[in-house]
């Protein structure tokens, strides 16, 4: 029996009706990896990079994509001074890993902030944490932020100066969905539920061991 | 800190003249402003505050700004986010039509407050003073909540 045909065969395997059985036998070419699922969240797979940069976490120590192999990784870029936009995303992925209950095991939140100017390591982290246990915070060089940001074609821009200090960054608000193996598999939107978010990443989560 | 409040009121008196709204300093008791908490962050960053607003009189009222004992500075904010970018930048006023309702919520209109006197806690209550066109002032407790409060109070 070949992979694809036993990959094939347990994911059939879940059907309840000998019907569908039947035509998923029928359609064993079309039962491999790429059989379409019900995504309720923009399906990106094999069109962006997979994930990789080499950013500062909390302790000031260098973090790799690398590291993160194994886990499924919810990316998302924003600031520390930004107390309202942000934290609506970081809370509504809070939400989600709440709702994926002991599922959430092996998901991680990455906050990269599109402002290393003012956030050092610790700040960005401790707001990262602020909404879950599960989020990491990670800066860096700019150079380093850019090159990530340009990978998947986010963009962000830093605002001119207030009169009474400080600035506001204007950025891409897409939440990228990575699987264990660091590939590029969703985006969501802030805009998408938290049962959609949840919804994929159950299926995303639950196919892991069979890819 | 007298000085910056002083300030303030001559922007929310200016914003009144230029709104033209409100003729005269409105009524206190026809502004109602319930559910008012704070979204609090860790170390020195800013805070955002939410809260609803009513409007019970027959003319529609602006909110111009606030300001407050324990933050430094307090400045109305509105995030947009289109076409997939996310900005938030400062606005004049926010307008309760008359008879009507607006809102301070997340994702959209907010007191970004900064520079906390001292730090604000979960649980903290901080007394806020919202200023409206005309010069009305309604001084509000609002309720700090954690950073991942999903709903205020
Ligand atoms: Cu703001």
């Amino acid at each position: 029996m070949t992979a694809s045909l036993r990959r094939a065969r347990s994911r059939c395997a879940t059907a309840a009706h000998r019907l569908a059985i039947a035509i998923c036998v029928a359609l064993l070419a079309a039962c491999h990896s790429h059989a379409p699922r019900a995504w309720r969240l923009t399906d990106v797979r094999g069109h962006l990079p997979d994930l990789r940069f080499r950013l500062v976490g909390g302790a000031g120590h260098p973090v790799t994509a690398q590291a993160l192999r194994g886990e499924n990784v919810l990316l998302y870029f924003g600031y520390t001074h930004c107390p309202d936009a942000c934290p609506l995303t970081m809370t509504h992925l809070h939400r989600v890993i709440v709702d994926l209950g002991p599922l959430a095991k092996d998901v991680r939140i990455l906050f990269v902030s599109v402002d290393p100017a003012r956030d050092t390591p610790q700040v960005v982290q401790e707001y990262a944490a602020a909404f879950d246990p599960r989020a990491v915070g990670l800066t860096g060089d700019m150079s380093e932020i850019e090159t990530l940001a340009k990978r998947y074609r986010v963009a962000f821009k830093r605002g001119p100066d207030l009169p009474g200090g400080g600035y506001e960054v204007t950025h891409s608000s897409a939440i990228y969905v990575f699987d264990t193996r660091g590939r590029a598999r969703l985006i969501a939107s802030p805009a998408d539920t938290d049962g959609d978010i949840a919804h994929d990443l159950r299926i995303l989560i639950g196919t892991e061991g069979s890819r | 800190m007298m000085r910056a409040i002083g300030r303030r009121t001559v922007a929310a008196l200016l914003g009144a003249a230029l709104l033209g709204a409100a003729a005269g300093p409105v009524a206190a008791a026809t502004i109602g402003v319930s559910h008012a908490w704070i979204r609090v962050l860790p170390g020195d960053l800013p805070a955002a505050g939410y809260a609803r607003l009513e409007n019970r009189g027959d003319e529609s009222i602006a909110l111009v700004g606030a300001h407050s004992g324990s933050y430094r500075r307090i400045m109305l904010h509105e995030s947009l986010t289109s076409g997939g970018m996310a900005e938030m930048k400062r606005v004049s006023h926010l307008t309760i039509p008359a008879h009507g309702r607006a809102a301070l919520s997340p994702g959209g209109y907010h007191l970004m407050l900064m520079g906390a006197v001292r730090p604000v806690k979960p649980g903290d209550k901080v007394s806020i003073t919202l200023v409206f066109a005309g010069g009305a002032t309604e001084t509000v407790t609002f309720l700090a909540m954690p950073a991942n409060t999903s709903r205020g109070p």
